[in-house]
């Protein structure tokens, strides 16, 4: 079975840097950048993308609604006969 | 570990595809930016109330009140029509509404200063004449927007700008259980008290608003949703020490879980 | 029928669809008479005792923003604690109606008649720039009619609407002439009529609608003082509303409105009788005040009296409207005390005929 593979995709703009999204995070996907964007805000962005599992913890604690969460799942049965 | 070949070999451009979506912020929100201090749980509740009346298909036939208090621009958030109620006067407008337009999903959205303190009376009153509205609790322990001052809900020994040597019981009397208070009356058919600090919180918040609509729709009478929340600003922590202070001093007096259901 | 009742009856008939109310006296016959007449079963009107007026005044708001027609009712110490919801009423621009049947005051005052709220419904009451427009009645008939009126009036300003009458009008009975059924407004009928700016649930075809008085930035505080401002200038244009009896040959002009308009009427004749020339010139709204055609009998007239049962509130009006060019005094009891007819013409004697007396005397 394919491990499941995530992403996120943060609006820089509208991310506050309040750091729970990092709190959230299972796998320690997520930093704070060191840049701003234009209000200030030191902006989340992946540290380690390939950790993220799409789980959704992030967005679910994210005040500002401004993570977006994708999720790959395996396909179906041909590729899972082969690697399993 | 064996990984598939497939998912090591991914990039990220095959993962942020429409089909791969699992989580977006819901039509129900506006695009305005939140106008809330970083990490505040006024944002997340926001978001989990919009998404059960999104859920719910119910965006068209939903009235929100907005209180005043830091959550007075609420209508600038949630996508749906909305009044701005006088400081306190929520559940005494959404009473105005319902009674008018029995058919409409009606909540109040209100903070611990304007339900628990200003608003005490209309609080007390919609819950005990059992109005089918839906009522949103923000506790945090504090007046966020005038500059945290003491609330009826501040803990004994918190400091605030009011309370600068914390709060003295003998003197400032006791934090009040708002919720635990309406759980007796028979007009209100659900009282629980929630969090969103965490994703496991954050769920059973957004289940038990959903609870309290579906109860709603079936005319059961007041439901009530107390959420628990931070005020970083008020409370002059950086949000996740806050929540890790919450956690530790709010919830030993502020329980979670369902009073009445 | 009594006045308070005619009021009930005729917010019933006026197709009111929600009346919020706190019983006080000398008003409490309004939701008594309503709750007796069970509404919900003759029109669908929904009636509510509240806890307290401040919840009434903002069960009210939160009708009117719906764009139904709300009503409360109450007395004078009522009245003074809707001031914030009505303030938030005004800046909103809802419509609504609020019925203040005054007593003495201040405090907790009286329950016997008084006129000595004409401030706080004329020149405010609650804070902010804003203006309500005051229909005075003087008879049971007026207070029934001036229900349906003062919805009319409300829905075409969207503004609240306040009809100020005093406990001996609340409590008189009189003949009255009960207007006809009106229907209440269908859902379908409020949606087409004012479903761009009522609450009344977003369908996806439109923005949401939003209730609110707030406006944070100074720019648009500013445009809306503005924007209301001109609102009331078009009502004072239009909706000034005023009686005049006898004023064309005048000499000596007595203002009243309300309870002491009829006893001023009295006045007028006894006066006539004796060959004095008094007429009577009686404000019906209250606001907007009929300055202009003050002003204009100020040309002919040689003196004006403000008969109130007030310290003196509105003469401050009449003298504005004067202007200087004749002398204004105030003549009335307080504090629940009527005056008579007769008292009225002595006064007028001892002002404007007798002027050793006018010297050592004055106005009370
Ligand atoms: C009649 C009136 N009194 C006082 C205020 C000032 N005021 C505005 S918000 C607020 C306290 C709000 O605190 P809370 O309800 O706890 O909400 P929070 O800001 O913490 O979300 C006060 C006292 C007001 N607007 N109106
Ligand atoms: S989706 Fe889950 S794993 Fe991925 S960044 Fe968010 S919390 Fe971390
Ligand atoms: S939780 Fe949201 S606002 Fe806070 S840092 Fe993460 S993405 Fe930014
Ligand atoms: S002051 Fe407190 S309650 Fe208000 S937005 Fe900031 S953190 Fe939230």
């Amino acid at each position: 079975m394919a491990k499941a593979r995530g992403a996120i995709v943060v609006d820089v703009e509208g991310c506050k840097g309040c750091d729970l999204c990092v709190g959230a995070c299972p796998t320690h996907v997520i930093e704070l950048s060191r840049k701003v964007n234009s209000k200030g805000y030191h902006f989340a962005y992946m540290e380690h993308p390939d950790a993220c599992i799409g789980c959704a913890h992030c967005a679910m604690v994210c005040p500002d609604s401004v993570i977006t969460v994708y999720r790959w799942k395996p396909a179906p049965k041909p590729r899972e006969a082969t690697t399993a | 570990m064996s990984a598939s070949h497939d998912s090591d070999t991914l990039l990220l451009e095959d993962i942020i595809r429409p089909e791969n979506l699992v989580f977006e912020k819901t039509a129900c929100l506006t695009d305005n930016t939140l106008s809330y201090c970083p990490g505040c749980g006024h944002g997340t509740a926001h978001r989990i109330l919009m998404e059960v009346v999104e859920e719910m298909g119910i965006q068209g036939q939903t009235i929100g009140i907005a209180p005043v208090g830091c959550s007075v621009l609420a209508y600038d958030f949630m996508n749906v029509d909305m009044q701005q109620a006088a400081h306190g006067r929520a559940p005494a407008v959404a009473t105005g509404i319902k009674r008018v337009m029995p058919e409409k999903y009606v909540f109040t959205y209100q903070g611990d200063g304007d339900l628990a303190a200003i608003g005490t009376a209309e609080t007390i009153h919609a819950c005990n004449r059992g109005e089918n509205i839906t009522i949103i609790f923000i506790n945090n322990g504090i007046y966020g927007m005038t500059g945290g001052q003491m609330a009826p809900t501040t803990l004994a020994g918190m400091r605030t700008s009011t309370s600068p040597f914390g709060r003295d019981t003998e003197m400032m009397g006791h934090p009040l259980r708002i919720t635990e208070m309406v759980a007796t009356l028979p007009g209100v058919c659900f009282a629980t008290r929630q969090a969103v600090h965490t994703p496991a919180a954050v769920r059973k918040a957004k289940k038990a608003i959903q609870t309290a609509f579906e109860l709603q729709r079936q005319r059961k009478g007041l439901s009530l949703v107390e959420i628990v929340s931070n005020c970083n600003s008020g409370w002059k922590m950086m949000p996740r020490k806050a929540n890790d202070w919450m956690e530790e001093n709010m919830f030993p007096f502020y329980p979670l879980g369902d009073i009445k259901k | 029928m009594k006045g308070n009742e005619a009021i009930a009856e005729a917010a019933i008939r006026a197709g009111v669809d929600a009346y919020y109310g706190y019983p006080i006296t000398p008003q409490s016959e309004v939701m008594e008479y309503l709750m007796a007449e069970r509404p919900h079963l003759r029109t669908g009107m929904v009636v509510l005792q509240a806890e307290s007026e401040v919840a009434s005044i903002n069960m009210v708001y939160g009708a009117a923003g719906c764009a139904k027609k709300a009503m409360t009712s109450s007395s004078s110490p009522g009245v003074s604690l809707m001031q914030e919801g009505i303030s938030y009423i005004a800046g909103a621009e809802l419509p609504c109606l609020v019925v203040n049947v005054a007593r003495g005051g201040p405090g907790l005052g009286t329950i016997q008649p008084s006129q000595a709220d004409y401030f706080q419904a004329t020149k405010g009451g609650g804070h902010g720039d804003y203006r309500l427009i005051v229909l005075a009645p003087n008879s049971v008939q007026e207070q029934a009619d001036f229900v349906s009126l003062s919805f009319d009036l409300a829905f075409r300003y969207r503004t609240p609407v306040m009809i100020l009458s005093d406990g001996a009008l609340g409590q008189m009975m009189e003949k009255v002439e009960l207007p006809p059924q009106r229907e209440r407004m269908t859902a379908e009928e409020i949606e087409a009529q004012y479903g761009h700016w009522a609450t009344l649930g977003k369908p996806a075809s439109r923005e949401r609608n939003i209730i609110t008085s707030l406006k944070l930035k100074a720019e648009q505080m500013e445009a809306h003082n503005l924007h209301l401002q001109r609102k009331y200038a078009q009502i004072q244009e239009a909706e000034t509303r005023y009686q005049s009896l006898r004023c064309d040959d005048a000499d000596y002009v007595l203002v009243a409105y309300g309870l002491s308009s009829r006893i001023c009427q009295k006045a007028v004749d006894l006066a006539r009788a004796q060959g004095i020339k008094v007429g009577l010139l009686r404000p019906i709204t209250l606001w907007p005040f009929p300055t202009a055609p003050i002003a204009e009998l100020a040309r002919a007239a040689k003196g004006f009296i403000s008969v109130e049962m007030s310290a003196g509130q509105m003469v401050e009006d009449v003298r504005l409207a004067v202007n200087g060019l004749r002398p204004v005094h105030h003549f009335g009891r307080m504090g629940g005390m009527i005056t008579s007819p007769s008292q009225v013409l002595e006064q007028i004697k001892t002002l404007f005929l007798n002027p050793q007396a006018s010297l050592n005397g004055g106005a009370h």
